[in-house]
């Protein structure tokens, strides 16, 4: 436990130092404060432009586009997973489509949707979705692969059908590696989509962001730059809590 | 039937499948959105059998060859440095991890008004991506190593360099190469989109360009070659991968 929280208390100090490093940068001048904000000003900037309300709207796009993509990903994610777990000849089959699937840059084919679909919140529904279904299905896959054989056993003996099997045993066995799953199917919708209104749309928080850097408002752009990070951090810290508590506990520590 | 034939077939039902989806698209859509196979390949040859569009390749090239050489030398020593300290390992990992999570997108405004336009906030960019899972894998890989071999290395009294050598080299190759593998495509990734936004050169510029010249043709084959040239890349660096963790 005590080791535990030394490396907790020296991750705080490594974020606070790091934090602290850059105000000292910005405020001593050696980086020029208007290229660069210091994160005190950052953190201003980004209550002042949240509570002007100027950003409401793109905000309310970004994370419901967000909520779209990922939902279908995840729901999509795990019926592949299953489907190519229950039919090994078909996996074998699509091997080097899922094992080429992230090197190639998909983001290059976010101008084509734009194309296909029109300059709305499809092609970024489709990108994000494309972004994250894939690391859902093969985290999918992972999860069933380990379900230990000895519980599908146990589940035999006590005469479970398919359904309850699914969710009493298989579900909680595979449930770490699903997490893991819905934590990067998360992550690669959020970069997706905030990197498909950055290069290319008409609304949206990466929208803004390319905006005000176009436009030379540089306390807008860090504010909202701040936001999104700290937004992206959050949602991903508190999956990985949850993902490690779950971990934990199936391992039985 | 032969694993190899097997193999094979299977890749060429899965191109089947893509060609037909995509001629799907271009029927559904036409040309202003997509061109169909058949003319984006004809097309594509043809720019691989001009000057201009070579120019394009080189500098994205040049820009992923720098990029990837730093992220692989930063990533590589770091995840060493981190992995043989465990404390350092514990504390950072996580950060890392978040890291990795965040939209870098967000941040690009931030490395052109440090490096101002050109290839230097290219190469930055394109590191960016690509350092993380370099620096994550190398780490569990350093971290993941068998006590018992270290402990066999003191044994034989071999030299902190010898062991590098000997022990260590081996023991985490497979999983850096792994690594490399993914901060290849990463980087790739995070050069092309660099290109896309605020750039005149690069084969993300012309992507980018196409779309808004409404010259679908362009932006199709480009993004064609531009695939073709990563799953080529991942193949070639995926068989080192399966070979060395075979090995």
């Amino acid at each position: 436990m005590s080791r535990r929280r030394a490396v907790l208390g020296g991750r705080i100090a490594l974020i606070a130092g790091a934090v602290a490093a850059l105000e000292m940068l910005c405020r001593s001048g050696i980086v020029d404060p208007l290229t660069l904000l210091p994160p005190s000003g950052m953190a201003a900037a980004m209550v002042a432009v949240i509570a002007s309300g100027s950003v409401t709207g793109d905000i309310l796009r970004t994370f419901t586009t967000v909520a779209v993509a990922f939902g279908l990903a995840v729901a999509f994610g795990i019926a592949v997973g299953a489907l190519l777990h229950a039919a090994p000849r078909l996996r074998r089959a699509l091997d080097p489509l899922l094992a080429s699937y992230y090197a190639v840059p998909l983001f290059v084919f976010y101008p084509l949707l734009v194309a296909l679909f029109g300059l709305n919140v499809v092609p970024l529904i489709v990108l994000g979705f494309a972004s994250a279904t894939v690391a859902m299905a093969m985290s999918t896959l992972t999860g069933l692969d380990r379900t230990p054989r000895v519980l599908l056993k146990a589940a035999r003996v006590h005469r479970l059908g398919r359904l309850r099997t699914a969710l009493l045993v298989v579900l909680p066995a595979a449930s770490p590696d699903l997490l893991t799953g819905v934590k990067l199917a998360l992550a690669y919708a959020f970069i997706g989509i905030i990197a498909g209104e950055f290069i290319l749309s008409g609304s949206g928080l990466g929208y803004q962001i390319a905006y005000a850097y176009d436009s030379f408002d540089n306390r807008t752009m860090y504010g909202l730059m701040l936001f999104v990070l700290l937004i992206a951090t959050a949602a991903n810290a508190a999956l990985h809590a949850w993902e490690q508590r779950v971990r934990r506990r199936r391992s039985g520590r | 039937m032969s694993e190899p034939a097997r193999q094979a077939r299977d890749a060429l039902a899965i191109l089947a499948v893509l060609t037909v989806a995509w001629q799907g698209a271009y029927e559904y859509a036409g040309a202003v959105a997509v061109t169909p196979p058949l003319g984006t390949v004809a097309f594509a040859a043809h720019l691989l059998g001009s000057a201009r569009f070579w120019e394009h390749a080189a500098a994205t090239g040049l820009a992923l060859a720098d990029a990837f050489a730093i992220a692989a030398v930063l990533g590589v020593l770091g995840g060493l440095a981190l992995g043989l300290w465990r404390y350092a390992a514990d504390v950072t990992e996580p950060v890392l991890a978040a890291l990795y999570a965040v939209p870098k997108i967000t941040l690009y405004p931030v490395i052109l008004l440090l490096f101002g336009l050109g290839l230097p906030a290219k190469v930055a960019f394109g590191v960016i991506h690509g350092v993380i899972p370099v620096t994550l894998l190398t780490l569990s890989a350093v971290r993941g190593i068998r006590p018992v071999l270290l402990r066999t290395a003191r044994v034989l009294r071999l030299t902190p360099r010898e062991t590098m050598r000997h022990v260590l080299a081996p023991a985490v190759l497979a999983e850096i190469v792994t690594g490399l593998r993914l901060c290849f495509s990463l980087t790739l990734l995070g050069v092309l989109i660099g290109e896309m936004f605020a750039s005149q050169r690069g084969l993300g510029f012309l992507i980018i360009n196409g779309i808004n010249n409404h010259d679908v043709r362009m932006t199709t084959a480009v993004v064609l070659l531009v695939v073709v040239a990563a799953v080529l890349a991942n193949a070639l660096l995926l068989a080192t991968d399966r070979t060395l963790h075979r090995g």
